[in-house]
C-alpha cells in the first residue's frame, strides 16, 4: 500500500490543540484549587500568602538539602499549610488522581461504563484486607480520640494486605467477565455480590475488635484524606504517578480495545494480557489509596464520565483529562467537606458518595452507551 | 504468491470446524469465501490473521510464516475488518489512525496523519473527518472500518461480510471500493459472503466450504447449479446477464 499525496488537515489539527487546551485548562484550574483548598479552614490564610508559603518552603527545603547544617525557620503560617493543609490537599489530589485513573481504565477494559474500583468491590475488598490486618494481625490502632488519629504500627504490612485482597477481587471479577462476558449486568452485580462479601467479613472482623482496632476499623470505611503523613503520601504519588504513565503508554491499545476484541487484535493488540495487566495495575492504585485513605467512593466512576462528555471517549486525552478531573473533584469535595459543618471535619468519602450516587443512577437510567 | 494456505484446521472444543484448507493468492486478487451459515468461513478468516490459532496447517505471507510472528507484526501485514465494529465517541479521523497503531512507536508522527488524510479521502469520508463515528451510519461505518485496515498498510485484506448490513447502494460502493485498492495497490483481499451475486460480480476467484472442507475451489466457472445445490441445499439455475453470471434460486414446485 502507498499513500503519497496524504496532507495534514488543518482542522484535525486544530481539533487536537483543543482537547490538549483543555487538559492545561484543568491543570491550571487544579492548581488555582489547591491555593484555595489552603486558604481556607479554621484560620483562613490569604491565597497570596498560601503561594508564597510554598514557594518559599520548597526554597528552603532544596537549600536544606544542598546545605545540610541550616535548620528550617517555619512562620504559624508555614506550619499550617505545610504540616497539615498542604499533605491534606495533596492527599485527595493524588487519591483523585490514581482512583479516577483506575477507573477509567477498567471501563476501557472491561469494555464496561460502569466499572471503577468501588463498584466493581475492589475498594471493599481492599478495606477488608486493611480490618484482617490490624484486628488479625495488630497492626494499627487508635492512639487518640481526634478524628483522624488513626496510626498503623506497620503501614506496609497493612497495605500488603490490603493489595493481596484487591488482587483477589480483581482476579474474581476477570475470571467472571471471562466465564460470563463483562456485560455491565453481569460486572455491577458481581460487585454488589462481592461488596457485600467484604462488607460482611469486615463487620464479622469488627465482632472481635477490640476498642481502639474497631474504632481504626470503622475509619477505613469512612475515606479521608486528612490521614496520610508526607511518607505515605509519597509511596501514593509514585505508585499513582507509575499506574497514570503505563495506562498512558497504553493508550493506543485501549482505543483499540474501544473498538471491539477482534478489531484490536487484528490491531497488533494482545488482547488477554493488555487487559490483565492493566486490572492488576489498576488494582495496586486502589489497594494503595484504600490501604492509607479508607474507602473514597464514586470518584473513579464519575470522574471519567464527566470527562467523556466535555472531551469524548479518545484515551489519548481521557485518561489524563480524568487524571486532572479526579484530583480536581477530590480535592474540591474535600474543602468543602472540610467547611460545610466547621468546625466538625467530615471524611472527603461522605461527600463523594453524594455526589456520585445520582450520577450512578442517572449513568444507569440513561443506558450504558458510552 | 502473497498467500498460501496449506492444510490449516480448526477444532472448536474438540469438534472440527474447518479442515484441509489449501489455498494460494496472487497480488490484486479477490477471494470470495462462501458456503451456509455456520460452516466456519468466519473461523477461516480469523485462522488467517492468528485471531484463531489453526491446529494444523501453516498460513504463509509472501512466504513468511505468520503464526509464529507477534500479534503486531501480523497486523502489519494482515488487515482485518470484521462484521462488527464497536463505535465509542471517537473522530472519524482518530478511528481511522488507529489503524497506525501497529506503526506507531510513543506517539502518531506526521507521516502517519497524512497516510490517514490519504485514505480518508480515497474512501471520499474527507467531509466527516471530525464527525464522531457513533453517530454514523453502518455504511459510513463500514467505510472507516476499511479505512482503518487500509492504513495498516498491509499486504492481505480479510474482510467479514463486508456488505452483511449494508443497502444495495452502500454494497456496491464498498466493494468498489475493495475492487479498486486491490487493483491499484500491491494487496489481495479474501472476503466472506453470503450474496453470491455480488461475489460472483466483485470476486475473481471462489472457495466453497462445505461440512467444513473445500468443496469447490478456482474461478467464478466453479459456481455451478450443481455445486451451489450441493453446498446451500438449494435447487438453483446460473444465469448470464452483461458478462455477468447471475444465480437464481428456483421454486421448490418448478424444481
Amino acid at each position: 500500500m502507498h499513500f503519497a499525496d496524504g496532507a495534514i488537515p488543518a482542522d484535525y489539527m486544530g481539533y487536537v490543540r483543543r482537547k490538549h487546551l483543555w487538559i492545561l485548562g484543568g491543570v491550571v484550574l487544579l492548581f488555582l484549587l489547591l491555593i484555595v483548598s489552603i486558604s481556607v479552614g479554621a484560620v483562613s490564610i490569604p491565597p497570596y500568602e498560601v503561594f508564597l508559603s510554598i514557594v518559599n518552603g520548597i526554597v528552603d527545603r532544596i537549600n536544606l538539602l544542598l546545605n545540610p547544617g541550616t535548620a528550617l525557620n517555619p512562620s504559624s503560617t508555614d506550619r499550617i499549610v505545610w504540616n497539615i493543609r498542604l499533605p491534606q490537599a495533596l492527599a485527595a489530589i493524588v487519591a483523585g488522581v490514581g482512583l479516577s485513573v483506575a477507573g477509567v481504565a477498567m471501563q476501557s477494559i472491561l469494555r464496561n461504563p460502569l466499572g471503577s474500583p468501588f463498584t466493581l468491590g475492589i475498594s471493599n475488598a481492599g478495606a477488608f484486607g486493611a480490618a484482617v490486618s490490624v484486628i488479625v494481625l495488630g497492626t494499627g490502632q487508635m492512639h487518640s480520640t481526634v478524628a483522624d488519629a488513626v496510626t498503623l504500627n506497620n503501614p506496609y504490612v497493612t497495605t500488603l494486605v490490603a493489595f493481596i485482597f484487591c488482587l483477589l477481587a480483581t482476579a474474581v471479577i476477570l475470571l467472571i467477565s471471562r466465564i460470563r462476558g463483562a456485560s455491565p449486568e453481569v460486572m455491577v452485580l458481581a460487585g454488589v455480590a462481592l461488596s457485600s462479601l467484604f462488607t460482611a467479613g469486615t463487620m464479622f472482623l469488627q465482632y472481635f475488635a477490640d476498642d481502639t482496632q474497631l474504632a481504626a476499623v470503622v475509619f477505613w470505611t469512612f475515606g479521608d484524606v486528612g490521614r496520610a503523613s508526607w511518607q505515605e503520601l509519597g509511596i501514593m504519588a509514585f505508585v499513582t504517578i507509575a499506574a497514570s504513565l503505563y495506562f498512558i503508554a497504553n493508550r493506543w491499545n485501549y482505543n483499540a480495545i474501544d473498538a471491539g476484541d477482534e478489531t484490536a487484535k487484528g490491531l497488533g493488540v494482545s488482547v488477554e494480557r493488555v487487559r490483565d495487566v492493566g486490572m492488576v495495575v489498576a488494582a495496586l492504585v486502589s489497594a494503595v489509596i484504600v490501604s492509607f485513605l479508607g474507602v473514597i467512593g464514586f470518584v473513579g466512576l464519575v470522574c471519567p464520565h464527566m470527562v467523556r462528555r466535555l472531551i469524548g471517549d479518545d484515551q489519548r486525552y481521557l485518561i489524563p483529562g480524568s487524571c486532572v478531573m479526579g484530583g480536581i473533584l477530590l480535592l474540591a469535595s474535600d474543602t468543602v467537606a472540610r467547611i460545610i459543618v466547621a468546625p466538625y471535619i467530615l471524611p472527603v468519602a461522605v461527600l463523594t458518595a453524594f455526589l456520585g450516587a445520582p450520577v450512578f443512577i442517572y449513568l444507569l437510567l440513561r443506558g450504558y452507551r458510552r | 504468491m502473497i498467500l498460501d494456505v496449506d492444510g490449516v484446521a480448526f477444532n472448536y472444543r474438540s469438534a472440527p470446524v474447518i479442515r484441509d484448507i489449501t489455498f494460494d493468492l496472487r497480488p490484486h486478487q479477490i477471494l470470495a469465501i462462501l458456503g451456509p451459515n455456520g460452516v466456519g468461513k468466519t473461523t477461516l478468516l480469523k485462522c488467517m490473521n492468528a485471531i484463531l490459532r489453526p491446529r494444523a496447517g501453516s498460513v504463509l505471507i509472501e512466504g513468511a510464516d505468520l503464526l509464529t510472528a507477534d500479534r503486531m507484526e501480523i497486523a502489519r501485514k494482515v488487515g482485518y475488518v470484521p462484521q462488527r465494529c464497536e463505535a465509542a465517541r471517537l473522530t472519524v479521523f482518530d478511528a481511522v489512525l488507529l489503524g497506525r497503531r501497529p506503526h506507531i512507536g510513543w506517539d502518531v508522527t506526521e507521516k502517519d496523519i497524512r497516510i490517514v488524510e490519504a485514505a480518508i479521502r480515497m474512501l471520499s469520508l474527507e467531509n466527516l473527518t471530525l464527525r464522531y463515528i457513533d453517530e454514523m451510519s453502518g455504511g459510513e461505518l463500514q467505510k472507516v472500518s476499511i479505512a482503518r485496515a487500509l492504513v495498516q498498510e498491509p499486504r492481505v485484506l480479510l474482510l467479514d461480510e463486508p456488505t452483511s448490513s449494508l443497502d444495495l447502494k452502500n454494497q456496491i460502493e464498498i466493494l468498489g471500493i475493495v475492487r479498486h485498492v486491490t487493483a491499484e495497490h500491491d494487496v489481495a483481499a479474501v472476503m466472506t459472503m453470503h450474496d453470491l451475486n455480488m461475489a460472483l460480480r466483485y470476486a475473481d476467484r471462489f472457495i466453497l466450504l462445505k461440512d467444513g472442507v473445500i468443496h469447490a475451489a478456482g474461478g467464478s466457472d466453479v459456481v455451478t447449479p450443481e455445486i451451489i445445490e450441493a453446498v446451500y441445499g438449494v435447487p438453483v439455475t446460473v444465469e448470464r446477464y452483461n458478462g455477468y453470471r447471475f444465480v437464481v434460486p428456483l421454486e421448490p414446485e418448478s424444481a
